[in-house]
């Protein structure tokens, strides 16, 4: 028998939620690690196998220029690099600042900016490098990692379908809470993956697995405007936790125009 | 290699900490036999939520914040909602704050079997992980897998899902759980307390060096139990006061041998999280839990941080009881959510997450829109108590050779279950890679 496929698991920015989601799968945990041979993944172990890697997944998004030159080292160390998550597939929640002056933003949180080395932007994996595939989700969906896990061991493509989350909505006979209730919906322009989560909730879907393959992000805006939706809440509605997903980025940005100043809101 | 630690220059260091949340190291200097400086080193790349939730509106940031941390996703939610409630002067009625208990039990079941068995048992039984750890200790590690399944079932089914659940709203829920979804985990979560008390021996049966500390303890107390979802501030120096007054005792300061930010209370260094919490709370421990605690040797205090995987699994029990008892009790609510209408003004909340202790601050205006916001989670409140561990630490113990003190340093840090993708807000970037 050949000797077992080498996995690593890599972070950059991100809240460590998609690589758990990988010891969140406690019925097959053990069963995928007599699969592969875990070489790196220091978040569950002290180990470390020196590369190459067969498999790496990486997590998180590109914020620092020490981490700009480390994900080079990972990329040249791997033979398959998937991204898992918003963050390393669309730059995730930390692309807020693409938006903003990330000067001033660290002199918010930090007491001493100088010490901080930080980039102006939060980029996706594959601005850096290529990627051979990419994971959706904030967080990703067990049942998808373990998709294309299984599909990389065996060689085949992984089968993750890129329509919209309407179409999970529909097929699981889950009411339409656009239609029903009036909430303001991302499913029409979200990529599946969830489950249709949301909906099935009670709320309109906000976006986690960023765009699907044909996003119509115009028209639905005009709805959510037609509905009484402000200007500033739909450029908000598209900017979360893949704001710099372009079709979402382009979107947010139209409806930036008229974000009216705050200055005096409060005495 | 065998150089003598009590003379000559030492630098102990780990690059990359393993079995931890996040990406930090550990960088301790001894000089002659004397503990110079002592790091946890940051390198975990800044986030800035604070800045991002300026301008949003007030009913985002239980979503928001949830992405501060994977692992603990719903002690954010349940903090930033005290918070929001808090400036918007309502409280939420008996049935929401009993359904957030239960999503928060879940989240505790998962994040202590996680760390209990997986992250600080591999240390206690000599393996790098709990993969390797199953070769020799499968049914061990089925068992955890099992116990903390429980926990993200749990979280599912009130939450949605169990990392960043989307069914907590500002005011309660989206939707309420059915009879039949919450009836449904109840085998699954007995089944799981059991095997959480068969645990109590393996943890307890471990060797733990005589390490107690004086740290001053904080932590929730609430007339509801043990604290997990609401409370207010207690401390082992006899200090009870409401969560608004935090700011008033916790400072953050700045030390002269380092560039750190160290939280003191009211000038003290102080630890937050299970320690703490069992230590000022023994008393509301169910019966179930405070037995295990008897049998496994720890009295009503614990101040041996390398004893907290035996607190963590009497808190373990007592969150699966707990859930268990919640079910039970469950008789419903007349609505998901109450209204919280926004008004200007700010508002604290703090909750037990399972690290310990989780502030938040917002101030917002007549519109909702965010002004302002703190947020202060557990481990940069503890960072100057695990530094302060390491020093003492080192300092008795320099007869170890080089590899095994570094090695054991590794395993104090562990203890505390940091967790640094939260904590990089406050924590001390040390930009140098030494």
């Amino acid at each position: 028998m050949a000797e077992k496929p080498t996995l690593a698991v890599w972070k950059f920015a991100s809240c460590d939620g998609c690589q758990l989601t990988l010891l969140n799968c406690e019925d097959e945990l053990l069963a995928v690690a007599e699969r592969v041979s875990v070489a790196y993944f220091p978040e569950a172990t002290r180990a470390v196998v020196a590369g190459p890697y067969d498999i790496s997944l990486v997590e998180g998004s590109i914020t620092t220029p020490a981490d700009a030159e480390r994900i080079q080292e990972v990329r040249a160390a791997s033979g398959m690099l998937i991204t898992i998550g918003a963050c390393a597939t669309a730059g995730g929640i930390q692309a807020l600042r693409n938006f903003a002056d990330v000067s001033e933003f660290l002199s918010v949180v930090y007491a001493h900016p100088a010490y901080v080395a930080t980039l102006d932007r939060s980029t996706p994996i594959s601005a850096h490098v290529t990627v051979d595939f990419q994971l959706r989700g904030c967080p990703i969906d067990k049942r998808q990692l373990l998709e294309v896990l299984a599909a990389t061991l065996q060689g085949r493509k992984p089968r993750i379908p890129t329509y919209s989350v309407c179409v999970e909505c529909k097929r699981s006979g889950t009411t339409c809470v656009a239609l029903a209730s009036g909430s303001p919906c991302l499913g029409p322009v979200t990529q599946a993956g969830c489950g249709a989560l949301c909906p099935k909730f009670n709320r309109g879907c906000y976006g986690c697995f960023g765009p699907n393959d044909t996003p119509n992000t115009a028209s639905l805006a005009t709805r959510l405007r037609s509905e009484g939706m402000a200007e500033t809440d739909v450029m908000r509605f598209f900017r979360t936790f893949n704001a710099a997903a372009e079709p979402f980025r382009v979107e947010s940005t139209a409806h930036e125009h008229s974000v009216a100043p705050r200055e005096g809101v409060i005495s | 290699m065998t150089h003598k630690m009590t003379s000559g220059s030492h630098v102990l260091s780990v690059e990359m900490l393993a079995r931890v949340e996040g990406e930090g190291g550990m960088h301790v200097h001894v000089q002659d036999g004397e503990v110079r400086d002592v790091h946890l080193r940051i390198f975990e790349p800044p986030r800035f939520f604070e800045a991002f939730l300026r301008g949003r509106a007030y009913t985002e940031p239980p979503d928001i914040t949830a992405r501060i941390c994977g692992i603990c996703p719903v002690a954010y939610q349940m903090s930033a909602c005290l918070a929001i409630e808090d400036a918007c002067g309502v409280a939420v009625p008996d049935e929401i704050r009993l359904l957030r208990r239960l999503l928060y039990c879940g989240e505790w079941i998962e994040s202590h079997a996680l760390h209990i068995f997986m992250l600080h048992a591999p240390d206690l039984l000599g393996y790098d992980g709990a993969i390797e750890m199953a070769r020799d200790h499968r049914e061990l590690v089925e068992s955890a897998l099992r116990i903390k399944r429980a926990g993200n079932d749990l979280m599912t089914a009130v939450g949605g899902r169990a990392v960043h659940p989307v069914n907590v709203r500002v005011g309660g829920f989206y939707r309420l759980p059915t009879h039949v979804e919450l009836a449904r985990l109840r085998p699954q979560l007995v089944a799981a307390r059991e095997e959480a008390i068969a645990a109590v021996p393996i943890v307890s049966g471990f060797e733990f060096p005589d390490f107690d500390q004086p740290y001053l303890y904080l932590s929730l107390s609430s007339e509801h139990g043990y604290p997990m979802e609401s409370g207010t501030l207690v401390t082992t120096a006899g200090l009870t006061a409401p969560v608004s007054a935090f700011g008033e005792h916790v400072v953050e300061e700045h030390v002269a041998h380092s560039n750190a930010l160290h939280s003191a209370f009211d000038g003290q260094p102080y630890v937050v999280g299970p320690l703490a919490r069992y230590t000022l709370n023994y008393a509301s421990l169910a019966p179930l839990a405070r037995e295990a605690a008897e049998a496994s040797g720890l009295g009503p205090t614990c101040r041996n941080p390398f004893r907290s995987i035996i607190v963590r699994t009497v808190e373990l029990i007592h969150a699966l009881d707990e859930a268990i008892r919640l079910i039970d009790g469950w008789r419903g609510a007349p609505m998901a959510a109450v209204p919280v209408p926004a008004r200007a003004g700010e508002g604290h909340g703090a909750t037990e997450a399972p690290r310990g202790l989780l502030y938040h601050r917002y101030r917002i205006d007549d519109a909702g829109t965010i002004l302002d916001v703190q947020i202060t989670p557990p481990t940069s409140q503890n960072q100057s108590a695990i530094e302060g561990d390491l020093r003492t630490f080192v300092q008795a113990n320099l007869h170890l050779s080089h590899d095994e003190l570094t090695r054991q340093c590794e395993v104090a840090i562990r203890t505390y279950d940091p967790c640094i993708s939260c904590a990089t807000h406050f924590l001390d970037l040390d930009v140098e890679h030494l």
